[in-house]
């Protein structure tokens, strides 16, 4: 139930839309093989609705972008790290009920 | 709306009491909690549910036991609870953003995994300290690992990940493993775990680094510690039920569980409980599932069985 506020993350234009992004960004870092990760997208499709035009609010496959997890040093899924001016602000790994998911963005916005 | 009955929890034995009572229709209302879809998500092939002779993934069997709970009518919704009341009827139930009444409450809340209760442990926890190591195995490819616990889960976790890692060693505190004697002879056969037996973790290093360098060993019987490198700890020590929102309220043993009596009736009449969080013995999908059937059935003659008048009352109540 992707909506079309869920931005796709990649290797490849991470830099440009993430890194260089004038507003927030929230990035889950997730795979198909993850259930949890499965069980939070929902959740992640609601925050997007929720924050449309405030944070950019999108996923990175971690089995098909590699360099990405890598460099970000993700050592679990589903991550959530929230993304300011280039910097990580907030991580938040394994699953977090949407309330608690909103506090921790508010701070940012 | 006054609800017959909510059901907290959505592992196989909420989605079995969903079928249950939506097949008896009953408008089952579902409320997930944050682990939804229970202990089997975090699993890979499930080779002892029956009815799958070639095994089911543990995510694909419970979005089966979903799609099908929904089929029949049941109501699926987000959300965690954050408090019960059941000292009054009708019982109330509440979620960050909603309030519920209902005449009857099946409790399914299963339970979650248990920690060593390290501070370092909780500060490294999605850092390289994981509970989950079909989610996070990935990422430890040629890496050295360690795994914590004696039991199954701990067995077939430590041979999962030897996939990925170079080296997994088994801590366990005590000589014995309680796992089953064909989990055992597979950990054994594998050339890549180690053994750390009568063995306790103190400490799990770099907190500063915010990642794992190190573990702090400490021999049971000699005392004498030692450190050795890995980069992740897998802890599987078993589970503990999620039983917190019920204290006070509902009668458990002294490990936490829910005490049930004549099926699946806790101390409170009009509320039930099934699998796990009522379960430290058999702790299995089809039994948590046969459990769920058996609290959906409960629920259904507890429903039949409340005198019309004091129905009425309820109902009225719920409106004001």
């Amino acid at each position: 139930m992707a909506t079309e506020n869920v931005q796709t993350f990649t290797d490849s234009n991470f830099e440009e839309t993430v890194m260089k992004a004038g507003q927030p960004v929230l990035v889950d870092f997730w795979a198909e093989w993850c259930g949890p990760c499965k069980r939070l997208a929902p959740t992640v499709d609601a925050l997007a609705t929720d924050y449309a035009g405030k944070v950019t609010i999108g996923k990175l496959n971690v089995d098909e972008n590699p360099n990405t997890a890598f460099k970000f040093q993700i050592r679990g899924i589903p991550a959530l790290l929230l993304f300011k001016g280039g910097q990580v602000v907030e991580s938040v790994v394994g699953l977090a009920p949407k309330d608690e998911l909103k506090k921790v963005i508010d701070k940012h916005v | 709306m006054l609800r017959d009955v909510i059901i907290i929890g959505s592992g196989p034995a909420g989605l079995t009491a969903a079928l249950y009572t939506a097949r008896a229709n009953l408008r089952p209302l579902v409320i997930e909690g944050i682990e939804a879809g229970g202990q089997l998500m975090l699993t890979t092939l499930v080779e002892n549910f029956p009815g799958h002779r070639d095994g089911i993934m543990g995510p694909d069997l419970m979005t089966e036991m979903r799609a099908q709970a929904e089929k029949f009518g049941a109501d699926i919704v987000q959300g965690n609870v954050t408090s019960v009341d059941v000292c009054s009827q009708p019982f109330t139930v509440t979620t960050a953003d909603v309030t519920y009444q209902t005449k009857t409450l099946i409790i399914a809340t299963g339970a979650s995994a248990r920690l060593l209760g390290l501070a370092s442990e909780r500060t490294l926890m999605g850092h390289g300290v994981s509970t989950c190591a079909t989610c996070d195995g990935y990422f430890f490819r040629g890496h050295e690992i360690a795994v914590v616990g004696g039991g199954d889960s701990a067995m077939e976790e430590a041979v999962f990940l030897t996939k990925f890692a170079n080296k997994v060693t088994i801590v366990h505190r005590r000589e014995a493993l309680r796992a089953s004697k064909i989990m055992q002879d597979k950990a054994r056969a594998n050339s890549k775990i180690a053994w750390r037996l009568n063995t306790e973790i103190d400490e799990i290093r770099d907190t500063g680094k915010n990642e794992v360098s190190s573990i702090v060993l400490r021999d049971v019987a000699t005392g004498v510690r030692d450190e050795i490198p890995v980069t992740g700890v897998f802890v599987a020590i078993g589970h503990t039920p999620n039983t917190a929102l019920f204290r006070g309220q509902l009668e458990m043993d002294a490990n936490g569980y829910l005490v049930t009596h004549d099926g699946s009736k806790t101390s409170v009449p009009g509320v039930f409980a099934s699998g796990d969080v009522q379960d430290h013995i058999y702790r299995q999908a089809i039994t948590a599932a046969g459990s769920g059937c058996m609290a959906a059935i409960d629920a259904e003659h507890y429903l039949e069985g409340v005198p019309e008048h004091l129905q009425t009352t309820v109902a009225a109540d719920a409106k004001r």
